[in-house]
């Protein structure tokens, strides 16, 4: 288990995709998984970033592990601000047309849709999401 | 993220190297804006886009827009990967976009 803790910004989502690449190589993780779990990175990361500490800025904690049967990357995604359940939104419309489209929840939407498992829980003053993709 | 661009006329091609995700979507974004007046079609080719996140589809749904309004102008989107695909399939982007 591997983990990270920066501040809540954008910059640091690319900190945090390193970090976790460099962890997946090492795995041999397939490019489409590595792909996938970025992009998830990207979407829940920067959910805490606009979300947690608004307007101001707090610690967020990034958790890696790899866990067997079936052979899976965890990756846990904690941060202390407002409380924030990311899944509690109903899932957007997807057959509606572009003028009528909105961009909201298609984020978090794509994250469920790529990781096999996806789970939120608010404990001690800390929101915690984790995600679990099979390698 | 890297864009090449290519003009040929009114027809401009954009050509993201890299990721599309939060970071480097305002980039896209204002590559985009700065072509849109005199471009009748816009190509995004994505042939070396490893992969986009919502920030790249809200840019893209916005530029789809914007030249689906203009008399004659459309977007076309080329060489898509597999993960991107994926993400244009699942979010319903494969029915708005025109994705050759």
């Amino acid at each position: 288990m591997k983990e990270l803790t920066v501040e809540a910004t954008l910059e640091s989502i690319s900190v945090i995709t390193d970090f976790v690449d460099e962890l997946l190589e090492q795995y041999h993780c397939p490019m489409k998984a590595q792909a996938q779990i970025d992009i998830a990175i990207d979407e829940l990361f920067s959910n805490i970033v606009h979300y947690a500490y608004h307007p101001g800025t707090g610690p967020a904690t990034v958790r890696v592990e790899v866990v067997e049967e079936p052979l899976s990357v965890v990756i846990t995604f904690i941060d202390q601000g407002v409380p924030y359940d990311p899944l509690a939104k109903a899932d957007p419309d997807v057959t509606l047309s572009a003028e009528e489209r909105e961009i909201g929840g298609l984020g978090i939407y794509i994250v469920k849709k790529n990781m096999n498992e996806i789970t939120y829980e608010y404990v001690d003053g800390r929101n915690i999401l984790k995600i679990r993709k099979e390698l | 993220m890297t864009i090449e661009k290519k003009e040929n006329g009114s027809e401009i091609m954009l050509i993201p190297v890299g990721r599309l995700d939060t970071t480097t979507a305002p980039q896209l974004e204002t590559q985009i804006n700065a072509v849109s007046e005199r471009a009748e079609t816009l190509i995004m080719d994505f042939q070396q886009l490893e992969y986009l996140s919502s920030a790249g589809l809200r840019i893209l749904l916005s530029a789809h827009k914007t030249f689906m309004k203009k008399a004659n102008g459309k977007m076309i989107i080329r060489h898509v990967n597999e993960t991107i695909h994926e993400v244009f399939e699942v979010t319903g982007f494969l029915d708005i976009l025109n994705i050759e």
